[in-house]
Protein backbone atom coordinates (compact mmCIF):
# COMPACT_ATOMS: atom_id res chain seq x y z
CA UNK A 1 0.00 0.00 0.00
CA UNK A 2 1.33 3.34 -1.10
CA UNK A 3 -0.08 5.43 1.97
CA UNK A 4 2.20 4.01 4.31
CA UNK A 5 4.93 5.40 2.45
CA UNK A 6 3.88 8.77 2.34
CA UNK A 7 5.26 10.31 5.96
CA UNK A 8 8.77 9.31 5.72
CA UNK A 9 8.43 10.88 2.47
CA UNK A 10 7.06 14.17 3.70
CA UNK A 11 9.56 14.02 6.53
CA UNK A 12 12.26 14.33 4.37
CA UNK A 13 11.60 16.89 1.91
CA UNK A 14 11.70 19.35 4.75
CA UNK A 15 15.22 21.13 5.34
CA UNK A 16 16.23 20.57 8.88
CA UNK A 17 18.03 24.68 8.63
CA UNK A 18 14.51 26.28 8.23
CA UNK A 19 13.86 24.89 11.96
CA UNK A 20 17.02 26.46 14.01
CA UNK A 21 17.18 30.54 13.97
CA UNK A 22 15.51 33.14 16.10
CA UNK A 23 12.80 34.30 13.60
CA UNK A 24 11.69 30.90 13.12
CA UNK A 25 11.26 30.53 16.61
CA UNK A 26 9.40 33.81 16.96
CA UNK A 27 7.41 33.38 13.90
CA UNK A 28 6.55 29.38 15.62
CA UNK A 29 5.83 30.91 19.01
CA UNK A 30 3.18 33.77 17.31
CA UNK A 31 1.25 31.31 15.26
CA UNK A 32 1.17 28.42 18.02
CA UNK A 33 0.07 31.20 20.73
CA UNK A 34 -2.44 33.74 18.89
CA UNK A 35 -5.25 31.33 20.03
CA UNK A 36 -4.61 32.41 23.58
CA UNK A 37 -2.60 35.78 22.74
CA UNK A 38 -5.09 37.30 20.92
CA UNK A 39 -8.45 36.91 23.00
CA UNK A 40 -6.24 37.53 26.33
CA UNK A 41 -4.97 40.63 24.97
CA UNK A 42 -8.40 42.17 23.82
CA UNK A 43 -9.51 41.28 27.27
CA UNK A 44 -6.68 43.55 29.02
CA UNK A 45 -7.41 46.36 26.40
CA UNK A 46 -11.00 46.34 27.65
CA UNK A 47 -9.83 46.41 31.20
CA UNK A 48 -7.60 49.46 30.56
CA UNK A 49 -10.43 51.36 28.29
CA UNK A 50 -12.78 50.66 31.52
CA UNK A 51 -10.05 51.61 34.29
CA UNK A 52 -9.28 54.59 31.96
CA UNK A 53 -12.96 56.02 31.61
CA UNK A 54 -14.26 55.23 34.78
CA UNK A 55 -11.00 57.56 36.21
CA UNK A 56 -11.29 60.06 33.40
CA UNK A 57 -15.32 61.10 33.26
CA UNK A 58 -15.18 60.16 36.89
CA UNK A 59 -17.99 57.91 36.98
CA UNK A 60 -19.65 57.26 40.23
CA UNK A 61 -18.50 53.89 42.39
CA UNK A 62 -22.63 52.76 42.51
CA UNK A 63 -23.08 53.28 38.43
CA UNK A 64 -19.64 51.68 37.31
CA UNK A 65 -17.27 50.85 39.73
CA UNK A 66 -13.42 50.69 38.43
CA UNK A 67 -11.57 46.94 37.74
CA UNK A 68 -8.91 48.21 40.21
CA UNK A 69 -11.42 49.09 42.87
CA UNK A 70 -13.42 45.83 42.07
CA UNK A 71 -10.21 43.63 42.86
CA UNK A 72 -9.69 45.71 46.14
CA UNK A 73 -12.79 45.36 47.67
CA UNK A 74 -13.01 41.89 47.04
CA UNK A 75 -9.27 40.73 47.74
CA UNK A 76 -10.18 42.30 51.57
CA UNK A 77 -13.26 40.92 52.18
CA UNK A 78 -11.41 37.13 50.63
CA UNK A 79 -12.33 34.87 53.38
CA UNK A 80 -16.09 35.74 53.55
CA UNK A 81 -16.23 36.24 50.04
CA UNK A 82 -14.35 32.55 49.38
CA UNK A 83 -17.21 30.56 51.78
CA UNK A 84 -19.84 32.22 49.33
CA UNK A 85 -18.16 30.90 46.70
CA UNK A 86 -17.73 27.17 48.13
CA UNK A 87 -21.40 27.59 48.92
CA UNK A 88 -22.50 28.27 45.26
CA UNK A 89 -20.74 25.40 44.08
CA UNK A 90 -21.89 23.13 46.50
CA UNK A 91 -25.29 23.95 44.93
CA UNK A 92 -24.07 23.79 41.54
CA UNK A 93 -22.40 20.37 41.68
CA UNK A 94 -25.40 18.65 43.55
CA UNK A 95 -28.01 20.25 40.76
CA UNK A 96 -25.71 19.02 38.35
CA UNK A 97 -25.15 15.44 40.34
CA UNK A 98 -29.15 15.69 40.39
CA UNK A 99 -29.50 16.49 36.54
CA UNK A 100 -27.68 13.99 35.51
CA UNK A 101 -28.69 11.10 37.51
CA UNK A 102 -32.27 11.99 36.64
CA UNK A 103 -31.51 12.77 32.47
CA UNK A 104 -29.62 9.82 31.79
CA UNK A 105 -32.77 7.40 32.79
CA UNK A 106 -35.45 10.14 31.57
CA UNK A 107 -33.38 9.84 28.03
CA UNK A 108 -33.23 6.10 28.03
CA UNK A 109 -36.61 5.98 28.54
CA UNK A 110 -38.10 8.71 25.87
CA UNK A 111 -35.91 6.98 23.29
CA UNK A 112 -37.31 3.35 24.97
CA UNK A 113 -40.96 3.27 22.84
CA UNK A 114 -43.01 6.14 21.09
CA UNK A 115 -45.81 5.38 23.80
CA UNK A 116 -43.17 6.29 26.94
CA UNK A 117 -42.22 9.00 24.52
CA UNK A 118 -45.78 10.32 24.05
CA UNK A 119 -46.80 9.95 27.43
CA UNK A 120 -43.36 11.84 29.43
CA UNK A 121 -42.18 14.57 26.55
CA UNK A 122 -45.12 17.16 27.00
CA UNK A 123 -44.64 16.80 31.08
CA UNK A 124 -40.96 17.71 30.35
CA UNK A 125 -41.96 21.06 28.09
CA UNK A 126 -44.50 21.99 30.63
CA UNK A 127 -41.36 22.07 33.09
CA UNK A 128 -39.65 24.12 31.42
CA UNK A 129 -42.47 25.98 30.60
CA UNK A 130 -42.88 27.36 34.04
CA UNK A 131 -40.31 30.20 35.16
CA UNK A 132 -37.95 29.16 37.79
CA UNK A 133 -37.59 32.51 39.52
CA UNK A 134 -41.85 32.01 39.92
CA UNK A 135 -41.59 28.69 40.99
CA UNK A 136 -38.44 29.30 43.56
CA UNK A 137 -40.37 30.68 46.61
CA UNK A 138 -43.31 27.99 46.14
CA UNK A 139 -40.66 25.52 46.69
CA UNK A 140 -39.38 27.25 49.54
CA UNK A 141 -42.75 26.56 51.23
CA UNK A 142 -43.04 22.96 50.01
CA UNK A 143 -39.06 22.26 50.99
CA UNK A 144 -38.56 24.42 53.86
CA UNK A 145 -35.57 26.73 53.84
CA UNK A 146 -32.34 24.98 53.62
CA UNK A 147 -30.25 23.73 50.45
CA UNK A 148 -32.74 21.48 49.17
CA UNK A 149 -35.22 24.39 47.16
CA UNK A 150 -32.07 26.22 45.67
CA UNK A 151 -30.87 22.35 44.43
CA UNK A 152 -34.25 21.28 42.83
CA UNK A 153 -34.24 25.02 41.12
CA UNK A 154 -30.92 23.88 39.96
CA UNK A 155 -32.20 20.93 38.18
CA UNK A 156 -34.92 22.20 37.10
CA UNK A 157 -33.00 25.05 35.35
CA UNK A 158 -29.94 22.62 34.13
CA UNK A 159 -31.52 18.96 33.19
CA UNK A 160 -33.84 19.28 29.87
CA UNK A 161 -30.95 20.34 27.67
CA UNK A 162 -29.14 17.46 28.84
CA UNK A 163 -32.36 15.54 28.55
CA UNK A 164 -32.82 16.29 25.11
CA UNK A 165 -29.10 15.93 24.07
CA UNK A 166 -28.80 12.44 25.49
CA UNK A 167 -32.29 11.11 23.47
CA UNK A 168 -31.07 13.13 20.33
CA UNK A 169 -27.58 11.17 20.89
CA UNK A 170 -29.27 7.53 21.41
CA UNK A 171 -31.86 8.38 18.20
CA UNK A 172 -28.85 9.89 15.82
CA UNK A 173 -27.27 6.36 15.48
CA UNK A 174 -27.35 5.25 11.70
CA UNK A 175 -29.76 2.77 10.83
CA UNK A 176 -26.84 0.26 9.26
CA UNK A 177 -24.93 0.65 12.47
CA UNK A 178 -28.49 -0.53 13.86
CA UNK A 179 -29.05 -3.20 11.33
CA UNK A 180 -24.99 -4.20 11.98
CA UNK A 181 -25.66 -4.79 15.56
CA UNK A 182 -28.86 -7.22 14.59
CA UNK A 183 -27.56 -9.13 11.97
CA UNK A 184 -25.14 -10.27 15.30
CA UNK A 185 -28.35 -11.58 17.04
CA UNK A 186 -27.95 -8.51 19.94
CA UNK A 187 -30.57 -8.09 22.34
CA UNK A 188 -31.92 -4.39 23.00
CA UNK A 189 -29.50 -4.22 26.38
CA UNK A 190 -26.29 -5.24 24.46
CA UNK A 191 -27.62 -2.58 22.10
CA UNK A 192 -28.01 0.05 24.07
CA UNK A 193 -24.78 -0.59 25.94
CA UNK A 194 -22.71 -1.58 22.94
CA UNK A 195 -23.58 0.78 20.02
CA UNK A 196 -26.46 3.28 21.38
CA UNK A 197 -24.82 5.32 24.19
CA UNK A 198 -21.31 5.09 22.96
CA UNK A 199 -22.38 7.08 19.96
CA UNK A 200 -24.60 9.41 22.27
CA UNK A 201 -21.55 10.04 24.17
CA UNK A 202 -20.50 13.26 21.93
CA UNK A 203 -23.69 14.21 22.46
CA UNK A 204 -24.49 13.76 26.10
CA UNK A 205 -21.18 15.84 26.30
CA UNK A 206 -22.91 18.63 24.92
CA UNK A 207 -25.82 18.45 27.00
CA UNK A 208 -23.50 18.33 30.02
CA UNK A 209 -21.77 21.49 28.90
CA UNK A 210 -25.26 23.30 28.42
CA UNK A 211 -25.95 21.62 31.74
CA UNK A 212 -23.22 22.83 33.83
CA UNK A 213 -23.21 26.24 32.47
CA UNK A 214 -27.30 26.36 33.14
CA UNK A 215 -26.43 25.26 36.53
CA UNK A 216 -24.62 28.47 37.50
CA UNK A 217 -27.55 30.18 37.00
CA UNK A 218 -29.64 28.28 38.60
CA UNK A 219 -27.79 28.25 41.61
CA UNK A 220 -28.34 32.25 41.77
CA UNK A 221 -31.78 31.91 41.24
CA UNK A 222 -32.38 29.83 44.26
CA UNK A 223 -29.83 32.15 46.43
CA UNK A 224 -31.44 35.06 45.36
CA UNK A 225 -34.84 33.59 46.84
CA UNK A 226 -33.86 31.74 49.50
CA UNK A 227 -30.51 31.91 51.41
CA UNK A 228 -28.17 32.99 53.92
CA UNK A 229 -24.52 32.17 51.81
CA UNK A 230 -23.36 32.11 48.25
CA UNK A 231 -22.80 34.52 45.57
CA UNK A 232 -26.29 35.20 44.82
CA UNK A 233 -26.62 36.38 48.29
CA UNK A 234 -23.76 37.91 48.15
CA UNK A 235 -24.83 39.93 45.28
CA UNK A 236 -28.27 40.74 46.84
CA UNK A 237 -26.65 42.30 50.28
CA UNK A 238 -24.01 43.79 48.44
CA UNK A 239 -26.27 45.65 46.24
CA UNK A 240 -28.50 46.52 49.34
CA UNK A 241 -25.90 48.55 51.06
CA UNK A 242 -24.88 50.34 47.48
CA UNK A 243 -21.25 48.09 47.89
CA UNK A 244 -21.28 47.96 44.02
CA UNK A 245 -17.51 46.45 43.55
CA UNK A 246 -18.06 43.99 46.20
CA UNK A 247 -21.65 42.67 43.90
CA UNK A 248 -19.42 42.86 40.79
CA UNK A 249 -16.35 40.93 42.26
CA UNK A 250 -18.66 37.94 43.37
CA UNK A 251 -20.25 38.41 39.53
CA UNK A 252 -17.02 38.03 38.25
CA UNK A 253 -16.27 34.73 40.72
CA UNK A 254 -19.65 33.41 39.81
CA UNK A 255 -18.66 33.82 35.10
CA UNK A 256 -14.81 32.62 36.70
CA UNK A 257 -16.89 29.57 38.09
CA UNK A 258 -18.97 28.95 35.14
CA UNK A 259 -16.04 29.03 32.43
CA UNK A 260 -14.52 26.96 35.01
CA UNK A 261 -16.42 24.04 35.54
CA UNK A 262 -17.21 24.39 31.77
CA UNK A 263 -14.23 23.84 30.83
CA UNK A 264 -13.57 20.55 33.05
CA UNK A 265 -16.22 18.76 31.71
CA UNK A 266 -14.41 19.58 28.17
CA UNK A 267 -11.22 18.08 29.41
CA UNK A 268 -13.18 15.08 31.35
CA UNK A 269 -14.38 13.99 27.72
CA UNK A 270 -10.97 14.69 26.34
CA UNK A 271 -9.98 12.50 28.92
CA UNK A 272 -12.38 9.57 29.16
CA UNK A 273 -13.48 9.71 25.44
CA UNK A 274 -10.82 11.13 22.99
CA UNK A 275 -12.32 9.65 20.21
CA UNK A 276 -15.38 12.08 21.19
CA UNK A 277 -13.63 14.71 21.35
CA UNK A 278 -12.69 14.97 17.36
CA UNK A 279 -16.76 14.76 16.62
CA UNK A 280 -17.27 17.76 18.39
CA UNK A 281 -21.00 18.68 18.10
CA UNK A 282 -20.58 21.82 18.94
CA UNK A 283 -16.83 23.44 18.89
CA UNK A 284 -15.81 24.19 22.94
CA UNK B 1 -11.02 -22.81 -11.43
CA UNK B 2 -7.64 -23.21 -9.95
CA UNK B 3 -7.86 -22.00 -5.90
CA UNK B 4 -11.79 -22.08 -4.73
CA UNK B 5 -12.16 -25.70 -4.32
CA UNK B 6 -12.70 -25.97 -0.43
CA UNK B 7 -11.68 -28.84 1.27
CA UNK B 8 -12.78 -31.83 -0.54
CA UNK B 9 -13.31 -34.15 2.39
CA UNK B 10 -16.37 -32.23 3.95
CA UNK B 11 -17.97 -30.56 0.55
CA UNK B 12 -20.67 -32.75 -0.02
CA UNK B 13 -21.83 -32.46 3.61
CA UNK B 14 -21.13 -29.25 3.72
CA UNK B 15 -23.31 -27.36 0.91
CA UNK B 16 -24.82 -23.98 1.97
CA UNK B 17 -27.19 -22.87 -0.71
CA UNK B 18 -29.33 -19.87 -0.78
CA UNK B 19 -32.85 -21.12 -2.00
CA UNK B 20 -35.69 -18.43 -2.48
CA UNK B 21 -39.05 -19.71 -3.46
CA UNK B 22 -41.76 -17.19 -4.89
CA UNK B 23 -40.74 -14.61 -1.87
CA UNK B 24 -42.20 -11.69 -1.72
CA UNK B 25 -41.84 -8.51 0.70
CA UNK B 26 -44.73 -5.95 1.07
CA UNK B 27 -44.56 -3.08 3.39
CA UNK B 28 -47.19 -0.85 5.00
CA UNK B 29 -46.47 2.73 5.18
CA UNK B 30 -47.92 4.94 7.88
CA UNK B 31 -51.40 5.65 5.72
CA UNK B 32 -51.86 1.67 5.31
CA UNK B 33 -51.26 1.75 1.66
CA UNK B 34 -49.11 -1.39 0.80
CA UNK B 35 -45.90 -1.08 -1.18
CA UNK B 36 -44.63 -4.11 -3.05
CA UNK B 37 -41.02 -4.52 -2.73
CA UNK B 38 -40.53 -7.52 -4.11
CA UNK B 39 -42.90 -9.68 -5.82
CA UNK B 40 -42.52 -13.51 -6.69
CA UNK B 41 -38.91 -13.82 -6.66
CA UNK B 42 -36.97 -17.63 -6.87
CA UNK B 43 -33.67 -17.62 -6.98
CA UNK B 44 -30.85 -20.35 -5.97
CA UNK B 45 -27.46 -19.46 -5.06
CA UNK B 46 -24.64 -22.24 -4.87
CA UNK B 47 -22.20 -22.78 -2.24
CA UNK B 48 -19.46 -20.37 -3.01
CA UNK B 49 -20.87 -18.60 -5.89
CA UNK B 50 -20.57 -14.87 -6.58
CA UNK B 51 -24.01 -13.25 -7.34
CA UNK B 52 -24.71 -9.57 -8.00
CA UNK B 53 -27.74 -8.30 -7.90
CA UNK B 54 -28.09 -5.16 -10.05
CA UNK B 55 -31.02 -2.94 -11.08
CA UNK B 56 -32.55 0.78 -10.95
CA UNK B 57 -33.04 2.29 -7.63
CA UNK B 58 -36.01 1.37 -5.69
CA UNK B 59 -36.14 -3.01 -7.67
CA UNK B 60 -35.98 -3.44 -4.00
CA UNK B 61 -32.15 -5.43 -4.07
CA UNK B 62 -31.44 -4.19 -0.40
CA UNK B 63 -34.60 -5.76 0.89
CA UNK B 64 -33.27 -8.91 -1.09
CA UNK B 65 -30.33 -8.67 1.19
CA UNK B 66 -31.78 -7.73 4.05
CA UNK B 67 -34.44 -10.98 3.54
CA UNK B 68 -31.36 -13.06 3.59
CA UNK B 69 -29.54 -11.62 6.08
CA UNK B 70 -32.88 -12.55 8.60
CA UNK B 71 -33.01 -8.59 9.23
CA UNK B 72 -36.82 -8.93 7.93
CA UNK B 73 -38.90 -11.71 7.22
CA UNK B 74 -40.70 -12.16 3.90
CA UNK B 75 -44.69 -11.41 3.71
CA UNK B 76 -44.82 -14.32 0.75
CA UNK B 77 -42.94 -17.79 0.17
CA UNK B 78 -39.98 -19.02 1.52
CA UNK B 79 -35.99 -17.51 1.86
CA UNK B 80 -33.91 -20.93 2.99
CA UNK B 81 -30.31 -21.44 3.72
CA UNK B 82 -29.71 -25.23 3.47
CA UNK B 83 -33.14 -26.05 3.91
CA UNK B 84 -33.75 -24.06 6.74
CA UNK B 85 -36.45 -20.94 6.39
CA UNK B 86 -34.37 -17.62 7.76
CA UNK B 87 -36.46 -16.31 10.56
CA UNK B 88 -33.67 -14.14 12.30
CA UNK B 89 -30.16 -13.69 11.63
CA UNK B 90 -28.29 -16.34 11.71
CA UNK B 91 -24.32 -16.97 12.49
CA UNK B 92 -23.31 -17.64 9.27
CA UNK B 93 -24.22 -14.71 7.54
CA UNK B 94 -21.75 -11.25 7.32
CA UNK B 95 -22.69 -8.39 6.47
CA UNK B 96 -21.03 -5.48 4.57
CA UNK B 97 -22.75 -2.38 4.28
CA UNK B 98 -22.58 1.13 1.91
CA UNK B 99 -20.71 2.79 4.65
CA UNK B 100 -18.45 1.22 6.63
CA UNK B 101 -20.36 1.37 9.74
CA UNK B 102 -17.15 0.89 12.01
CA UNK B 103 -17.52 1.92 15.94
CA UNK B 104 -15.45 5.00 16.29
CA UNK B 105 -14.93 4.44 19.86
CA UNK B 106 -13.05 1.11 19.16
CA UNK B 107 -9.65 0.79 17.36
CA UNK B 108 -9.56 -1.17 13.74
CA UNK B 109 -8.75 -4.72 15.83
CA UNK B 110 -11.28 -4.31 18.19
CA UNK B 111 -13.86 -3.27 15.12
CA UNK B 112 -12.83 -6.47 13.80
CA UNK B 113 -13.29 -8.61 16.34
CA UNK B 114 -16.88 -6.88 17.35
CA UNK B 115 -19.08 -9.87 15.98
CA UNK B 116 -16.97 -12.64 18.13
CA UNK B 117 -17.28 -9.87 21.58
CA UNK B 118 -20.90 -9.32 21.05
CA UNK B 119 -21.73 -13.54 19.75
CA UNK B 120 -19.64 -14.53 22.97
CA UNK B 121 -17.59 -16.20 20.91
CA UNK B 122 -14.21 -14.75 21.74
CA UNK B 123 -11.32 -17.93 21.87
CA UNK B 124 -7.66 -17.61 22.42
CA UNK B 125 -6.63 -17.31 18.73
CA UNK B 126 -9.67 -15.02 18.04
CA UNK B 127 -7.44 -11.86 18.03
CA UNK B 128 -5.07 -13.31 16.01
CA UNK B 129 -7.46 -14.48 13.27
CA UNK B 130 -8.23 -10.61 13.29
CA UNK B 131 -4.66 -9.91 12.75
CA UNK B 132 -4.48 -12.40 9.71
CA UNK B 133 -7.53 -10.96 8.09
CA UNK B 134 -6.24 -7.15 8.79
CA UNK B 135 -3.24 -8.56 6.90
CA UNK B 136 -4.96 -9.96 4.25
CA UNK B 137 -6.67 -7.04 3.69
CA UNK B 138 -3.72 -5.05 3.47
CA UNK B 139 -4.58 -3.36 6.90
CA UNK B 140 -1.35 -4.99 8.67
CA UNK B 141 -0.17 -2.07 11.04
CA UNK B 142 -3.05 -0.05 11.65
CA UNK B 143 -4.50 -2.83 14.28
CA UNK B 144 -4.23 -0.35 16.64
CA UNK B 145 -5.50 2.68 14.47
CA UNK B 146 -9.07 4.46 15.40
CA UNK B 147 -11.38 4.73 12.30
CA UNK B 148 -11.34 8.05 11.53
CA UNK B 149 -7.66 8.13 10.66
CA UNK B 150 -8.07 5.75 8.06
CA UNK B 151 -8.82 7.23 4.41
CA UNK B 152 -12.50 5.34 3.25
CA UNK B 153 -11.46 2.70 1.38
CA UNK B 154 -9.40 1.22 4.12
CA UNK B 155 -12.32 1.61 6.62
CA UNK B 156 -14.17 -0.52 3.66
CA UNK B 157 -11.44 -3.17 4.20
CA UNK B 158 -12.08 -2.92 8.06
CA UNK B 159 -15.61 -3.35 7.60
CA UNK B 160 -15.07 -6.91 4.97
CA UNK B 161 -12.49 -7.93 7.52
CA UNK B 162 -15.74 -7.37 10.20
CA UNK B 163 -18.17 -8.97 8.18
CA UNK B 164 -15.44 -12.09 7.77
CA UNK B 165 -13.82 -12.54 11.40
CA UNK B 166 -16.47 -14.97 12.27
CA UNK B 167 -15.86 -17.21 8.95
CA UNK B 168 -19.56 -17.10 7.55
CA UNK B 169 -20.29 -19.15 5.08
CA UNK B 170 -22.79 -16.21 3.13
CA UNK B 171 -20.99 -12.88 2.75
CA UNK B 172 -24.28 -10.29 2.19
CA UNK B 173 -22.45 -6.77 0.50
CA UNK B 174 -25.35 -4.28 0.07
CA UNK B 175 -23.47 -1.41 -2.18
CA UNK B 176 -19.96 -1.89 -0.32
CA UNK B 177 -18.04 0.38 -2.69
CA UNK B 178 -20.91 2.69 -3.21
CA UNK B 179 -19.46 5.51 -0.78
CA UNK B 180 -16.02 5.05 -2.32
CA UNK B 181 -14.51 7.16 -5.25
CA UNK B 182 -13.75 5.48 -8.75
CA UNK B 183 -10.38 4.56 -8.41
CA UNK B 184 -10.93 3.13 -4.88
CA UNK B 185 -13.87 1.55 -5.87
CA UNK B 186 -12.10 -0.53 -8.82
CA UNK B 187 -8.92 -1.22 -6.76
CA UNK B 188 -11.46 -2.64 -4.07
CA UNK B 189 -13.57 -5.10 -6.13
CA UNK B 190 -10.12 -6.73 -7.32
CA UNK B 191 -9.03 -6.43 -3.86
CA UNK B 192 -12.59 -8.65 -2.71
CA UNK B 193 -11.91 -10.81 -6.05
CA UNK B 194 -8.06 -11.73 -4.31
CA UNK B 195 -9.84 -12.12 -0.87
CA UNK B 196 -12.64 -14.57 -2.15
CA UNK B 197 -10.24 -16.62 -3.52
CA UNK B 198 -8.10 -16.79 -0.98
CA UNK B 199 -11.04 -17.69 1.43
CA UNK B 200 -13.80 -19.18 -1.12
CA UNK B 201 -17.24 -17.78 0.32
CA UNK B 202 -21.33 -17.44 -0.88
CA UNK B 203 -20.98 -14.08 -1.89
CA UNK B 204 -24.66 -11.81 -2.79
CA UNK B 205 -23.36 -8.44 -3.78
CA UNK B 206 -25.93 -5.71 -4.61
CA UNK B 207 -24.53 -2.76 -6.99
CA UNK B 208 -25.14 0.15 -9.02
CA UNK B 209 -22.25 -0.56 -11.16
CA UNK B 210 -22.93 -3.28 -14.39
CA UNK B 211 -18.95 -3.49 -15.03
CA UNK B 212 -18.55 -4.03 -11.13
CA UNK B 213 -21.00 -6.62 -11.60
CA UNK B 214 -19.76 -8.19 -14.49
CA UNK B 215 -16.25 -8.10 -13.15
CA UNK B 216 -16.58 -9.93 -9.97
CA UNK B 217 -20.04 -12.15 -10.64
CA UNK B 218 -20.65 -15.80 -11.03
CA UNK B 219 -23.81 -14.35 -12.19
CA UNK B 220 -25.47 -11.06 -12.71
CA UNK B 221 -29.38 -10.80 -11.54
CA UNK B 222 -30.97 -8.02 -13.02
CA UNK B 223 -33.91 -6.68 -11.29
CA UNK B 224 -36.74 -4.43 -12.28
CA UNK B 225 -38.32 -1.49 -9.79
CA UNK B 226 -42.09 -1.32 -8.70
CA UNK B 227 -42.90 -3.58 -7.54
CA UNK B 228 -38.92 -5.71 -7.84
CA UNK B 229 -38.67 -8.80 -9.98
CA UNK B 230 -36.47 -10.20 -11.19
CA UNK B 231 -36.02 -9.52 -15.05
CA UNK B 232 -33.37 -12.56 -16.11
CA UNK B 233 -30.56 -13.95 -14.55
CA UNK B 234 -27.11 -13.72 -16.64
CA UNK B 235 -24.24 -16.00 -16.59
CA UNK B 236 -21.17 -14.36 -17.03
CA UNK B 237 -18.72 -16.98 -18.43
CA UNK B 238 -15.43 -15.48 -18.01
CA UNK B 239 -12.13 -16.88 -16.71
CA UNK B 240 -10.68 -16.64 -13.41
CA UNK B 241 -8.51 -15.06 -12.09
CA UNK B 242 -9.97 -11.90 -13.63
CA UNK B 243 -8.66 -8.64 -14.29
CA UNK B 244 -9.44 -5.15 -15.61
CA UNK B 245 -8.41 -6.67 -18.92
CA UNK B 246 -11.06 -8.32 -19.16
CA UNK B 247 -13.56 -5.62 -19.52
CA UNK B 248 -12.11 -5.39 -23.27
CA UNK B 249 -13.16 -9.20 -23.96
CA UNK B 250 -16.40 -10.15 -25.93
CA UNK B 251 -18.09 -12.13 -23.15
CA UNK B 252 -17.50 -8.92 -20.87
CA UNK B 253 -18.99 -6.73 -23.52
CA UNK B 254 -21.92 -8.70 -24.30
CA UNK B 255 -22.79 -9.20 -20.79
CA UNK B 256 -22.80 -5.83 -19.84
CA UNK B 257 -24.79 -4.65 -22.93
CA UNK B 258 -27.49 -7.14 -22.13
CA UNK B 259 -28.05 -6.04 -18.87
CA UNK B 260 -27.59 -2.49 -19.87
CA UNK B 261 -30.55 -3.07 -22.37
CA UNK B 262 -32.38 -4.93 -19.86
CA UNK B 263 -31.75 -2.29 -17.21
CA UNK B 264 -32.62 1.25 -19.88
CA UNK B 265 -34.33 -0.47 -22.86
CA UNK B 266 -31.07 1.03 -24.98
Amino acid sequence: MTSKNAPSASATSSPASEKSGLAYHLRRIWYLGQDVVLPVATFIALLILWEFCVKTFDIPVYLLPAPSVIYEETASEWSIVWGHTVATLITVLLGFGLSILISLPLGFALTSSRHVSNAIYPLLVLTQSIPKVALAPILVIAMGANELPRVAVTFLVAFFPLVIAIATGLLSVPADLIELSRSYKTNRVQELLRIRIPYAIPFIFSGLKAAIALAVVGAVVGEFVTSDRGLGYLIQTSTAFFRMPLAFGAMVLLSIMGIVLFQLVGIAERVFFPWSSSKQVFAS
Amino acid sequence: MPGRATTPSTEAQRVTSINITNASKVFESWDGEEIVALEDISLDIKENEFVSLVGPSGCGKSTMLRLLAGLILPTGGAVEIDGTPVKEPRKDTGIVFQQATLLPWKTILDNVLFPLSVMKEMKPDSEQIARDLLILAGLGGFEKKYPDELSGGMQQRAAICRALVHDPEILLMDEPFGALDALTREEMSLELLRIWTERPKTIVFVTHSITEAVLMSDRVVVMSARPGRIMEIIDVPIDRPRTFEVEASNDFQKCAQRIRYLITGK
